[in-house]
């Protein structure tokens, strides 16, 4: 590991996804967010269930709202364009999404193919009118998530939390 | 497949005779574009949600809707493109196997709201055999009349989840645009499923 100082974030996520009345968690895996999933497979109040394509998570959120249901999702940096098209919906029905995404190509990178999407993701979600609220460090991880899932759910807007590559600390094979 | 003219359905009929005597427990999402019309022509109803774009989200919609609703029904009505462009959706409907959910697909082997092109299912994608391999238990392939009552009764009362491909004319009936906003369309939906104090959240 580059730099992790501090990984308790990564078992005190589960309580912020308690605390934002979150009972629907979809995910394309990714490391950082191991122990998250296996937390919330292991809730039988939370529908915890993978995903094929991160394209699929912007459907499955806004359904569940209109259903009457909080959810979020999981992904990491490299899948986040794509679901770029998809989130159209989301601002044409004035709907809630919540995502958390794990970076990677960017703080001390071992593998150069990450680092396009790392790279980019923060200008493609600004050029998608998306929010962004990034966790440069592990201290930052659970207020920034937190206050994430509460801006989108409390103003119905679409908001990513980066937890950045400094705060999950960077894979060296 | 849907490269053959004969032994198909005209779409619209088709969709009314599935819609007749609607149950109110039954929700819609409807894909763009005629399947839209269709379930518009069928009645007008806040309990239809429409994605007037997003192409390739409905069925996903659809799942995030039954998953959080499981005890009402809900269908997906898209075409063959639409469902096309967000396939996987089907394996992830395989994976979580929401009993109340049936994917209802038009196909017609066409781009019809393009020009008509030919599409995958009109050359060789078996849309039926794909859900079939993604683990959906439930498949019905729609060419008739009785066909579509037996998929009436299986949006309804399962065993879902449910895929019913039914087989359509490349016929494309006149346009029912429906409430094009799609933050009121939203609203509204959610206020007759939920009830008023939803909106307040």
């Amino acid at each position: 590991m580059v730099e992790a100082t501090n990984a308790d974030w990564k078992d005190q996520l589960y309580n912020s996804i308690k605390a934002l009345n979150i009972t629907q968690v979809v995910y394309v895996p990714d490391a950082g967010h191991a122990k998250l999933i296996d937390r919330c497979l292991a809730d039988t109040e939370i529908d915890c269930f993978p995903l094929v394509n991160e394209f699929e998570s912007v459907g499955i959120c806004v359904g569940a709202w209109a259903g009457g249901r909080r959810s979020c999702a999981l992904m990491q940096s490299s899948g986040v364009g794509n679901l770029v098209n998809a989130l159209g919906l989301v601002h044409s029905v004035g709907a809630p999404f919540f995502a958390i995404a794990t970076m990677r190509g960017e703080w001390g990178e071992f593998n150069g193919w990450q680092t396009p999407m790392g790279q980019s993701i923060p200008k493609i979600l600004d050029a998608a009118n998306i929010v962004v609220n990034r966790a440069e460090t592990s201290a930052d991880v659970i207020p920034v998530t937190e206050a994430s899932g509460r801006l989108a759910f409390n103003s119905y807007l679409p908001v990513f939390s980066l937890i950045s590559q400094r705060a999950t600390g960077a894979k060296v094979f | 497949m849907a490269n053959e003219t004969q032994n198909r359905l005209e779409r619209r009929s088709a969709v009314h005779r599935l819609l007749q005597d609607r149950d109110p427990n039954l929700l819609i999402v409807a894909g763009l574009g005629s399947a839209i019309w269709d379930a518009e022509t069928a009645g007008e109803t806040p309990l239809n949600l429409y994605l007037l774009g997003a192409m390739g989200c409905a069925v996903s919609t659809a799942l995030g809707l039954a998953t959080a609703q499981p005890e009402k029904r809900v269908i997906a009505l898209v075409g063959d493109a639409e469902l096309g462009m967000g396939l996987y959706a089907l394996a992830t409907v395989g994976w979580r196997k929401p009993e109340n959910l049936t994917i209802v697909c038009l196909d017609n082997g066409r781009f019809g709201e393009t020009g008509g092109q030919v599409s995958h299912s009109g050359v060789n994608l078996d849309l039926a055999g794909v859900a079939t391999a993604a683990g959906i238990p439930t498949i019905r392939r729609v060419s008739d009349d009785a066909g579509v009552d037996e998929l009436r009764a299986i949006i309804m009362d399962g065993p879902g989840p449910a895929f019913g491909l039914v087989e359509i004319t490349a016929d494309m009936p006149p346009v029912a645009m429906p409430i094009r906003n799609g933050t009121i369309a939203l609203a509204r939906f959610r206020e007759a499923l939920l009830g008023h104090d939803a909106l307040k959240e």
